[in-house]
């Protein structure tokens, strides 16, 4: 198990490298002259020569990757071309709604999915099952930002039921209203984007569940506790569910990088101030520097999220061996 | 080959037909009979005909321009003369959608094009070759695997210039990687099955082996993931018109149309009600076709 932990970590190395070379590599396919960015308008070409060389940008461009990974290792994303301001500042200070929202669906999506595919697996071919079929077809299709745009015309425009963008009132606080005003502002501001996400996710991992628990209840050791004379509800959730949610908790391993974004027209749509929103404006505003850096860092949480998913497996499992 | 055929035509005539050696159903056709009792799938290849139909006779089909403005006429209903009404700048819905469907039916066949062409093409490198080779594709591949998909794609997409033919070719370049790796284990498990080991034992050449007992089987799982992806490519491109990124104005997709729709969601739901509609019945077909295509492609599943 130590070998297995220790092989994987130093495999991650080389392949941390190809993603941070391919990272900026491709950022500096860009069109566009950084210096564009850096300096103001009517800048003289003497003025722009001594930001370009400020800014180590004449250095051959291996030099100037050295230069960016020794900075990224030591957690420095640099500063933004664009406002100056200190890219992993800047990051952390949206990661917190990023995961804040995130957490939630998380929540709502292992709550309602788990269930549904319990009892697609347990009653399979029945009604029941048939439509969480359907709906999983249907959520697979939909495209969310529409979903999302039906919900805030009915909830938000129509009824007016619902906020339809930010966090939360601005000015509205416990301090100010009181914990209970304060609890149901923010839940009615989260609301319809955890539900526009997990509706297009949970039937994913509904139907993971089901066929998990198809799986195990095919096993030979849930005949033989029916055959030694178990309740059903025993057998089931003592017996089959353990062995059944098994895989489920290796999904959790890959959900992290999920966890840090992947949101970006969702958090569009609401106007929700994440990581999605960042990147989206940094995109728009030719912010590299920060595009780069959302890039690695969602590239990074994607290894690690890998490892920890197949360590998890081993933990869970123990029939699985790793020399 | 043919002198064997001509024997067997003959004794097969010579002992009355049909009823003592019927004709072997040849491939295609029993894909196609197990095809046709998924009721869904069918409905989904209807579904696309009619969407292909729509875009191939767009411009007998379409009412009007589809970029014509008409300020005066701008977020009317749908009424008779504008059968989905106006957008914002008084176009007619109804015409940008068909048009519409030409371009975002295009992007995602060939953006799924280019995804499938390059998977298969490093799956099987890696998988035929072995040894460096096959660790240099894979760890490659892993690489862009790492990075988050749909930021990757806005990345790339912002960097290029903008045009229906840079999303096409960006959407399938950045999603290649997991057919890349199923190609390649499909390849690598069929090279150590039985019938592979009996072809070779019968004295079959590696080209035979390859071309006409591993590549068919092999191909079956590909045909699947390139219907679900050109579905998947038509959702992508619709979120990365969504949000201004995508095809170009004055072309419209059904997502771009979307994105018109945005600012308007309360005086005119109708610009982004019916393109929500299109993406939505023809992503949900290619995944239900899909799905009839898993089923009938299996040889393991019996009728």
């Amino acid at each position: 198990m130590r070998t297995y932990i220790i092989r994987r970590l130093l495999q991650m190395i080389p392949l941390l490298i190809g993603i941070s070379i391919v990272n900026f590599t491709i950022m500096h396919l860009a069109p566009g002259d950084p210096v564009d960015l850096l300096v103001e308008r009517n800048a003289t070409a003497e003025e722009r020569a001594r930001i370009r060389e400020l800014y180590g940008l004449n250095d051959p461009i291996y030099v100037q990757y050295f230069r960016w990974l020794s900075h990224v290792l030591r957690g420095d994303f640099g500063k933004s071309f664009v406002d100056g301001q200190s890219v992993s500042k800047t990051i952390l200070e949206r990661l917190p709604y990023t995961l804040y929202l995130n957490f939630l669906i998380m929540v709502v999506i292992y709550a309602v999915a788990v269930p549904i595919g319990i009892i697609s697996a347990l009653k399979q071919y029945s009604k029941f099952d048939h439509i969480m079929t359907t709906l999983a077809f249907l959520g697979q299709a939909v495209p969310s930002f529409w979903i999302g745009l039906i919900l805030i015309y009915f909830f938000g425009l129509k009824l007016d039921w619902l906020p339809i963008s930010g966090v939360g009132t601005i000015g509205l606080n416990v301090r100010t209203a009181g914990f209970w005003a304060t609890f149901v502002d923010r839940a009615a501001h989260v609301v319809m984007p955890v539900i526009v996400v997990a509706f297009g996710s949970l039937t994913g991992v509904a139907r993971y569940m089901r066929s998990s628990m198809l799986e195990v209840i095919r096993q030979d050791y849930v005949r033989t506790a029916r055959a030694k004379g178990l309740p059903e509800k025993v057998v089931i959730v003592k017996h089959a569910l353990r062995n059944a949610l098994l895989p489920i908790v290796t999904l959790l391993g890959n959900e992290l990088p999920l966890l840090f974004g992947g949101l970006v027209v969702i958090e569009s749509i609401f106007s929700w101030p994440g990581i999605g929103l960042l990147s989206i404006r940094a995109i728009f505003q030719r912010d590299y520097q920060i595009v780069m850096a959302i890039n690695m860092m969602g590239a990074t949480l994607m290894v690690l999220g890998n490892f920890l998913a197949d360590l998890l497996y081993v933990v869970v499992d123990p029939r699985i061996k790793y020399s | 080959m043919l002198e064997l055929e001509k024997k067997r035509i003959l004794l097969r005539d010579s002992y009355g037909g049909d009823a003592l050696t019927p004709e072997p159903e040849s491939y295609g056709r029993m894909v196609w009979r197990r095809f046709k009792k998924h009721k869904l799938a069918m409905a989904g290849l209807y579904v696309l005909i009619f969407m292909y139909a729509l875009a191939i006779f767009a411009p007998m089909i379409a009412t009007q321009s589809y970029e014509a403005v008409d300020p005066p006429n701008k977020l009317k209903p749908p009424s008779r003369e504008h059968l989905m009404g106006t957008d914002h700048v008084g176009r007619d819905v109804f015409s940008r959608v068909i048009w519409g469907s030409r371009i975002s039916l295009s992007v995602g066949f060939v953006a799924a094009a280019v995804a499938v062409t390059l998977g298969v093409l490093v799956g099987a490198t890696a998988a035929y070759f072995g040894g460096w080779v096959d660790d240099i594709l894979m760890r490659f591949t892993e690489i862009v695997m790492a990075f988050p998909t749909f930021f990757l794609l806005l990345t790339i997409v912002s960097i290029l210039e903008r045009s229906i033919f840079n999303i096409m070719l960006v959407i399938g370049l950045t999603s290649w990687p997991s057919l890349a790796r199923m190609v390649r284990g499909q390849i690598l498990s069929l090279r150590e099955q039985e019938f592979t080991e009996a072809a070779r034992a019968l004295g079959a050449s590696d080209a035979r082996i390859i071309f006409r007992h591993i590549l068919p089987n092999a191909m079956a799982p590909v045909i699947v993931s390139a219907t679900m992806r050109i579905g998947g490519a038509i959702l992508s491109e619709s979120s990365l018109s969504f949000l201004g990124l995508g095809v170009p104005e004055p072309f419209p997709s059904w997502g771009s149309i979307l994105n018109a729709g945005r600012n308007y969601l309360l005086q005119a739901p109708w610009i982004t009600t019916f393109p929500g509609i299109f993406i939505f019945l023809t992503v949900l077909a290619f995944n239900y076709v899909g799905d009839g295509l898993r089923d009938a492609l299996d040889p393991r599943l019996k009728d």
